[in-house]
């Protein structure tokens, strides 16, 4: 885990506290309560079971996850929205090396679909039974297993050279190439 | 593959990677059959910069420059919601006038941006006297905010712990005139797109998102408020000054086209009056909180971005850098909603339905213009699309 996660019990108050409660033994560790943003540490092999107790939450919506390269694996973090008492919980899941998996949400939740597929295509963590594992942010030329948002990935020197530039074989340019 | 009309062949119809409404870089694929869209595939990023990447290497400081370029019309949103999350985690308290001065910039953001995609909405939708009309009401306010912020784009305004920049009493007069002064063009442009039969029956019913797939793909701003959802960060988790001055949420109950341009017209009022309200209230003072170092530790932040709600996290560990920070603009969850909106809906109507979440990729990268290699002739112009949206609104003006 990273070095700034306290160590001593976060006492569960307000609104954000309730909401944490109710997750009930999914969560390991509070990292954060505080009127408008929790923090909380689940169980990675129980991340579905946390999403429909998120979801069942009135009012409550995915806003968006976020993946980090951590030393043990990829930290996947579940933004979620709560309105109108304008509260963001966000649940940190961790998926742990060597195999980077873990339960894909998008099957219940459409608004993960895209944001699963964004951190397997940078990060390169693997979502189980996700519906649709196509590439979204990477180009088709990209390599397979360079993962652009890794922190042993440097952004001048690890770059990939770009593809040839190709032109559709249907088309025949029309007088011939102009300057 | 389910079969659904008369001869049963599904065609896929490929829009892109231009879209069909703006000079930007995506690629819808409809499958359709016959005129009837039965379902949409997008692909995104290709004009993907790395800005998060980039920003790992990039000073606390710096990063808001950066992150201003996201986006060339929420230039302002972007750094907010960065500097927020950067706030959250170092617990500053924000001197009253710089929260002041980040609302008013904020909110002539949303009236230009909101002007802007009314003048094009009406562009595509074959009435260019809207086009050209909100435009011009749209320049007063491009000027105030050089006023503001010494850019038309790109403002360079918010820092973490205040803004960079202060105005004096005779530019914030300035600002308030052109709240005062917007208000009547604003009104006949409402009610000029509202009495419109033609317009009624352009967009009534159109592209309709429901409630629970507003809610169940995340969607926020004009998007959701048109679908009867009455969520605002802005009320929500109050940020500025938004708690300090009296606007309301706008919020339509049908999910169409036509609600969300409703939606975001009557916005344009509440942000004019926003506006004036800021400057009749703002007092002398600091504006900067003189913040010397960020913690460890994690923060969110999210703004009302003229689209929806923009989000960031930011990571720190007690360096000058951040471990990681994460982006995600509103049309990243606004446009999978396409999947939901567009499925029944005839072609020309999926040009203004895309439109409607006045979807915002990397927006910087505007001039980005796809040609042939060796020929330089464009391979695809988004024209043929908008020719036939605009010929089904004059087919329409005609049987009226």
């Amino acid at each position: 885990m990273s070095i700034m996660e306290p160590k001593t019990q976060v006492p569960l108050k307000g609104f954000v506290g309730e909401v944490i409660e109710s997750l009930g033994e999914l969560v390991i560790e509070v990292h954060r309560c505080e009127a408008r943003r929790g923090f909380v540490r689940i169980d990675p092999a129980r991340v579905k079971e946390s999403a429909q107790k998120m979801w069942a939450v009135e009012g409550s919506r995915l806003a968006t996850c976020t993946g980090i390269d951590v030393r043990d694996g990829i930290d996947v973090l579940y933004h979620w929205a709560i309105e109108p008492q304008g509260v963001v919980v966000t649940l940190k899941a961790l998926a742990a090396r060597p195999s980077l998996e873990i339960d894909s949400i998008a099957n219940d939740i459409p608004a993960a679909n895209w944001i699963e597929r964004e951190m397997h295509d940078l990060l390169g963590a693997n979502f189980r039974n996700h519906p649709d594992m196509r590439r979204l942010i990477l180009d088709d030329s990209w390599p397979e297993g360079v993962y652009p948002l890794r922190k042993d990935f440097d952004q001048v020197l690890d770059r990939p050279p770009l593809p040839e530039n190709q032109t559709p074989p249907d088309i025949e340019p029309e007088g011939g190439p102009t300057s | 593959m389910k079969k659904t009309n008369g001869n049963g062949k599904r065609t896929i119809v490929n829009l892109g990677p231009f879209h069909p409404l703006q000079e930007e870089a995506e690629f819808y694929q409809l499958y359709v059959e016959g005129e009837t869209v039965v379902d949409v595939d997008v692909r995104i990023s290709y004009n993907h910069r790395g800005i998060e990447k980039l920003d790992e290497s990039k000073t606390f400081d710096q990063v808001p420059f950066v992150v201003e370029r996201v986006c060339g019309i929420c230039s302002a949103s972007h750094p907010l919601a960065y500097i927020q999350a950067v706030e959250d985690i170092a617990h500053v308290e924000v001197p009253e006038r710089a929260l002041y001065l980040r609302t008013i910039v904020n909110e002539l953001e949303r009236l230009h941006s909101h002007l802007l995609w009314v003048g094009l909405a009406g562009h595509f939708l074959g009435y260019n006297t809207v086009f050209m009309w909100a435009w011009k009401y749209r320049e007063p306010v491009m000027d105030v905010l050089e006023t503001a912020t010494g850019s038309r784009v790109n403002y360079a305004n918010c820092k973490i712990g205040g803004v960079r920049r202060d105005v004096t009493d005779e530019q914030l007069q300035q600002i308030g005139k052109v709240a005062d002064e917007i208000m009547a063009p604003l009104e006949m442009l409402t009610m000029a797109v509202l009495d419109d039969p033609v317009l009624h029956a352009r967009l009534k019913g159109v592209g309709i998102l429901s409630e629970e797939d507003a809610r169940a793909y995340g969607a926020s701003g004009p998007t959701a408020r048109g679908s009867n959802r009455p969520i605002d960060v802005r009320r929500d988790d109050p940020y500025a000054m938004y708690d300090r001055v009296d606007w309301d949420v706008i919020c339509e109950p049908n999910g169409d086209v036509h609600d969300k341009a409703v939606v975001r017209l009557k916005e344009c009022t509440e942000a004019a009056k926003i506006i004036r309200q800021c400057v009749d209230q703002i007092e002398p003072g600091e504006i900067d909180a003189k913040v010397e170092s960020i913690p460890p530790g994690e923060g969110c932040g999210h703004v009302e971005a003229p689209r929806g709600e923009t989000f960031h996290y930011v990571r720190s560990d007690g360096t000058n850098r951040p471990v990681r920070h994460k982006v995600r603009a509103p049309s990243f969850n606004n446009i999978p909603t396409f999947k939901a909106s567009c499925i029944g809906e005839q072609i020309p109507d999926v040009a203004i339905t895309l439109a409607s979440v006045d979807p915002c990729y990397s927006c910087t990268e505007r001039a980005c213009i796809v040609a042939d290699a060796s020929s330089k002739k464009p391979l695809y112009t988004f024209s043929d699309l908008v020719k036939l949206s605009q010929l089904k609104t004059e087919r329409m003006r005609k049987e009226w």
